[in-house]
């Protein structure tokens, strides 16, 4: 059969850069971190009392409080971008079928403040059980997609995906492959995580994950850079509706861009440690051009997944000029995670659009935070260290790689008839 | 109003969200409330904690408006 064009046709970003697209977009290309102490618990006994949070949230902007108290942060991000992407693509016209919508959403972790204050409850009573009839509904991952469709009556294809700091781009990838199946029209996809709780901080801490530089938070997150000590904790959403090209053409959508290809791998090799000579990193852009049909040479940027951990960004960049050779030289490399943190589960929707807007306006947002080389990286790759550059991108593609040693690259590529 | 009473329709306005004039004796908590089974369930959680009884299944069954909670917690609170 034939394999059907799928395309962008609406966007949405509730992010530490800002809360809505084009602050987010903003925030990228002007190199601003997100980084900032904690204000969602009291870390002054953690080794890590910073993160990137979303600023300036009030739950009550967006929900009746009623509402809200039923939805985990991260559900309550989930909705948020999707109404903004819901507005975006005009998915509320009536004439639209709706049993051919679909919701593909992704979430690393879901609802861990939920989990934590249940448990903590229970921990601090007499060990009568008194857990709140909403506790498991607000804290399973899948909810958020079941939230978008009941509040907008999309009856399509409906679950989440699960593959840690890989969650969003999986979603994105299932969501390309239904739509080019002929199994939907439209696929409103993405991710959403909310883990900057005890629970989270001290257990990525416990792993020696995160960055620890707590006298500066806002050039803790340096990618590429000699002193990287680890990631950022980032929370937040993005948005990404996908939908069929003839599809999109007959209503008149706004196209941003096209989606030409995913591709997954595994490390097969350990289960937080990344493989030392990024074979999956490697495979996994190399399923992902071939899936789209292109040649390495193609490519223009590419939004790596960089999370600033000593031994993860060595594998990626090995992998890089190892897919790539002379062209990785010619391409620009970035990571958006110096400047918004690590969104773990939404880290592939969010960088899913800056890629896409990378596109879109010709201008890659830049890796900030570079104050020393690391003779490990080979000079002659570009990562856009601490500027963005204009470029006209005509194809971009975007590393997500999770615990487990999951990988996923996705292709976008500019729109042309 | 008794005190016991006062709290329960300030457990219920919390709950359910909805104004105080709505939180008359008859109203029932799914027909005029808005209340789903799973907010009925947390409202009688509440009850529960707040007036530190224990309420068997069978007997929350009966709990369906804001005047049956009152009369319950108002015989039964400790």
């Amino acid at each position: 059969m034939e394999l059907k064009r799928v395309v962008v046709t609406g966007l949405g970003a509730l992010t530490p850069l800002g809360n809505t697209v084009s602050e987010y977009w903003n925030g990228l290309v002007n190199g601003v971190s997100g980084a900032a102490p904690i204000t969602r618990f009291d870390a002054s006994k953690f080794k890590t009392q910073f993160a990137c949070e979303v600023k300036g949230y009030d739950p009550e902007q967006y929900f009746e409080r009623k509402e809200a108290r039923k939805m985990d942060l991260f559900t309550q991000f989930a909705v948020i971008v999707a109404d903004q992407a819901v507005q975006d693509a005009n998915l509320q016209d009536e004439s639209l079928d709706k049993d051919r919508i679909g919701v593909i959403w992704g979430s690393g972790i879901g609802g861990l403040r939920t989990f934590q204050e249940e448990c903590v409850n229970f921990a601090n009573g007499d060990g009568t059980p008194r857990f709140n009839p909403f506790f498991i509904p607000k804290m399973i991952a899948d909810i958020s997609a079941g939230h978008i469709s009941i509040k907008y009556g999309f009856r399509g294809p409906n679950f989440v995906t699960v593959s840690a700091c890989a969650s969003a781009t999986n979603a994105l990838i299932d969501s390309f492959n239904y739509i080019r199946l002929g199994m939907a029209d439209i696929v409103l996809s993405g991710g959403s995580e909310a883990a900057v709780t005890e629970a989270g901080v001290g257990g990525f801490n416990a792993l020696k994950a995160l960055s620890e530089r707590n006298d500066s938070p806002e050039t803790a997150s340096r990618p590429f850079d000699k002193d990287r000590d680890g990631f950022v904790l980032g929370e937040g959403a993005a948005a990404i509706v996908l939908e069929e090209y003839e599809h999109a053409k007959a209503r008149g959508a706004k196209i941003y861009a096209e989606i030409i290809g995913g591709g997954m791998s595994a490390d097969a090799y350990h289960i937080t440690a990344p493989h030392p000579d990024g074979l999956g990193a490697r495979n996994v852009m190399q399923n992902a051009l071939r899936d789209a049909g292109i040649s390495p040479e193609q490519v223009d940027y590419i939004n790596v997944h960089g999370t600033s951990t000593p031994l993860g960004d060595v594998g990626e960049a090995k992998a890089i000029e190892h897919v790539f050779g002379d062209h990785a030289y010619n391409l620009n490399i970035s990571s958006t995670k110096s400047m918004t943190g690590h969104l773990l589960g939404a880290a592939g929707a969010i960088e899913a659009v800056a890629s896409i807007l990378a596109i879109q306006n010709g201008i890659v947002p830049p890796t900030i935070n570079h104050i020393t080389d690391d003779e490990q990286f080979n000079p002659k790759l570009n990562f856009t260290f601490n500027k963005a550059q204009e470029r006209e991108v005509n194809i971009a593609l975007s590393n997500t790689f999770g615990f487990g040693g999951h990988n996923t690259s996705v292709i976008f590529k500019k729109f042309t008839e | 109003m008794s005190e016991i009473a006062e709290k329960v329709r300030a457990i219920i306005i919390d709950k359910l969200g909805v104004e105080e004039s709505e939180v008359t004796p008859e109203a029932s908590f799914t027909n005029d409330l808005g209340a789903d089974s799973l907010d009925t369930v947390e409202l009688i959680m509440e009850f529960e904690k707040e007036f530190n009884v224990s309420i068997p299944d069978d007997q929350a069954e009966n709990i369906a408006t804001v005047g049956q909670a009152i009369s319950y917690l108002e015989e039964h609170a400790k």
